[in-house]
């Protein structure tokens, strides 16, 4: 344990992202889906990325992954580095050496993420013979091996059906033999069991704990289901309107929330305590238009806290503790108001 | 309480041809109290969309009966039942993308159902849906507008208001939530909460998300490959489940509580939940169950009710 903590103090970060923004251009002008987002993680650690459907979440990772069509998409800004190199703005042959060998990636909707026309085996041998120049029967036989160590009962039979043989769990479990199958030091998972039920997704939250134990590779997991957060995470991010607004340990963000947000999205889900009977509390409005984002906090509009200085200026980056800030006026010294429920720095 | 809606021994084919048919509901009874709230969970293939439908109507029954207010409903829908149920049963619909027909505006979709009445002049059918889009939370002059132009939360609204303009007494709700974010799902939940308190709504609640199911129903059933396997008081089936079934789905719920999660040991099951097809014999979940024994592979547990607490439990753990 103590080695590894020396190596990662000389070693750079495994993959920092700065500052990153991306927009796409539309019929109805520019959307700025992502604006300006830092994160860092490195070996065996869990970053989970958390938020509302269009607050850029799969942006920020799409574009990380070379994946955002350009045009009409663009990078405007921002540096993702892997080993202190960069990734970002790559050509594609060389985003090919990143894309599926250093960064795995899973999808959110199995069955349309495969190929209908491939076999299972197929498909998971492909990147071995790209990546790492296995000779189709190689990359076949490692395909087999690899569907078992993602646990499906007789993959040797399994590898050469289609994808409509397989269920949706089933379907999860290929992705992710295809994801780790070049041994990458990043996964990135993209609401890896939205589409599945809850047993199943036991299994495939499981499945993926072992495989990071087994491999120390770091899981980036992309997710709007708080229950998911608190049993896969190390980290979380809290992302709203393209920002990040909230950014600490899962403990430090569930259970000393500091940003209105995060203790909304908390309000909002009914808590399995039967001692407390609370009513639920949704966030009322939507969120911003990302057309024309606003100037100050992108959640000000919502936000029951709202000072009008948020309407004009977003707010600077409030560290609670050296890995627990909150983007939030709220934490300025000058705050009038400090929200019971919320918690401040100075709170013990 | 006097049942509204009864579901006796209530079954559902689906003929696949070459003497295969899909067991998707399969002898199902399950009652409705009036003013309840009923949950109703399981995992997908489980049945329970079938069931919510096939109680409205919507699809037919292979055999069994609905009753409502101890009327058995008619084994097949004809037109002429529809206009006639239609004003007492009322369904929600799961995905509020693909249930809106979208060359259809918002106020066309609402008044549909209301325009059968001919009593009603296009006057007022205009402004009863005027009243319907301000009780759901959106505004009068949205009933030009097309679905396309609405977010996932305000068209489950919309939805919302075409069940409930008909004033019904009973209403299946199928997944109304599973389609939206967080923040949202909480707004569509209360809009409900509030709707049925002042209309004195009957509800059956299909969902997947148990911890949803617990915060809205009064009952819980759940539901395992076409049959009921447990039914209780939804606070009791939550935190002390008695099928084993019960128990993996509610073990698998990850709780957004970190503390919890980390000290819970995984209680993930191998195996999925078999096709509907080939329906094993004895205990439908014999083959997945960590408690499984000798005789549940051979004889089909019945739902009994237990002694000790208010439950209806299908296992032979039982027995």
């Amino acid at each position: 344990m103590s080695e590894t903590a020396l190596a990662k103090d000389t070693a750079p970060v495994l993959l920092e992202v700065e500052n990153l923004a991306v927009e796409f251009d539309t019929y109805g002008g520019i959307v700025k889906a992502v604006r300006g987002v830092d994160f860092k993680v490195d070996h065996g650690e869990t970053l989970a990325i958390v938020g509302e459907s269009g607050c850029g979440k799969s942006v920020t990772v799409q574009a990380m992954m070379g994946l955002i069509p350009m045009p009409p998409g663009r990078i405007t800004s921002g540096s993702a580095r892997l080993r202190g190199s960069e990734v970002l703005g790559r050509n594609r042959l060389n985003s090919k050496e990143i894309r599926g060998a250093e960064i795995g990636m899973i999808f959110q909707d199995p069955m349309t993420s495969l190929n209908p026309t491939m076999t299972i085996g197929d498909q998971i041998a492909e990147p071995l013979q790209v990546h790492k120049g296995y000779s189709y029967r190689q990359a076949f036989n490692e395909a087999i091996r690899l569907l078992g160590i993602s646990k499906i009962p007789e993959a040797a039979r399994r590898a050469k059906q289609y994808p409509f043989e397989f269920s949706g769990g089933m379907l999860q479990r290929a992705m992710i033999a295809m994801a780790i199958s070049c041994k990458p030091s990043i996964l990135i998972a993209d609401e890896p069991t939205t589409a599945l039920d809850v047993t199943i997704q036991a299994q495939i939250l499981d499945l993926m704990q072992d495989l990071q134990k087994e491999t120390g590779m770091a899981i980036i997991l992309i997710t709007h289901d708080l229950g998911v957060v608190a049993r896969m995470a190390d980290e979380v991010a809290v992302m709203y309107a393209g920002k990040i607004v909230e950014h600490g340990s899962v403990d430090d963000v569930f259970y000393r929330s500091a940003h209105p947000y995060t203790l909304g999205l908390k309000k909002a889900m009914p808590t399995n305590d039967p001692s407390l009977q609370h009513k639920l509390l949704p966030i009322e409005g939507s969120p911003p238009d990302l057309f024309a984002p606003p100037p100050g906090c992108g959640y000000c509009a919502r936000c029951p806290y709202a000072m009008q200085l948020c309407n004009v200026r977003h707010p600077d980056d409030f560290f609670l503790k050296e890995t627990h800030f909150s983007r939030c006026w709220l934490h300025h010294a000058d705050s009038p108001n400090k929200p019971q429920e919320l918690y401040f720095r100075d709170k013990e | 309480m006097a049942d509204l809606v009864e579901a006796i021994e209530l079954t559902r084919y689906f003929e696949m041809g070459k003497n295969q048919r899909v067991h998707a509901v399969d002898k199902v009874t399950l009652s409705i109290g009036e003013k309840e709230i009923v949950g109703l969970v399981g995992e997908s293939g489980s049945g329970k969309s079938t069931f919510g439908k096939t109680v409205v109507g919507l699809h037919a029954k292979t055999s069994g009966t609905v009753k409502y207010r101890g009327e058995v409903l008619p084994q097949k829908y004809q037109p002429a039942d529809f206009q006639r149920f239609a004003t007492k049963m009322q369904m929600i619909f799961q995905d509020p993308y693909s249930s809106l027909n979208p060359r259809m505006t918002v106020g066309e979709i609402i008044a549909e159902g209301i325009r059968l009445h001919p009593e009603l002049s296009a006057a007022d059918i205009k402004q009863r849906v005027a009243e319907w889009l301000q009780r759901v939370g959106l505004q009068a002059n949205h009933m030009s507008r097309y679905p396309h132009e609405f977010s996932g939360g305000q068209r489950q609204r919309i939805g919302i208001a075409r069940a409930l303009i008909l004033e019904p007494e009973f209403v299946v709700c199928d997944e109304p939530i599973s389609a939206l974010d967080v923040s949202v799902q909480a707004q569509v939940i209360n809009l409900l909460g509030e709707l049925k308190d002042k209309m004195g709504l009957t509800l059956l609640f299909i969902a997947h998300d148990l911890s949803m199911v617990r915060y809205v129903s009064d009952r819980m059933a759940v539901m395992y490959l076409g049959s009921l396997v447990e039914i209780g008081k939804s606070d009791e089936v939550y935190f002390d489940p008695k099928h084993p079934y019960t128990e993996v789905l509610i073990g698998s719920n990850p709780e957004p509580d970190p503390q919890l999660e980390r000290s819970r040991p995984s209680t993930a099951i191998q195996g999925e939940i078999p096709s509907p097809v080939n329906v094993p014999a004895g205990c439908r979940f014999a083959n997945r169950c960590p408690k499984v024994m000798d005789r549940c592979g051979i004889e089909t547990p019945e739902l009994i009710a237990l002694k000790t607490i208010d439950r209806q439990v299908a296992c032979h753990l039982y027995s």
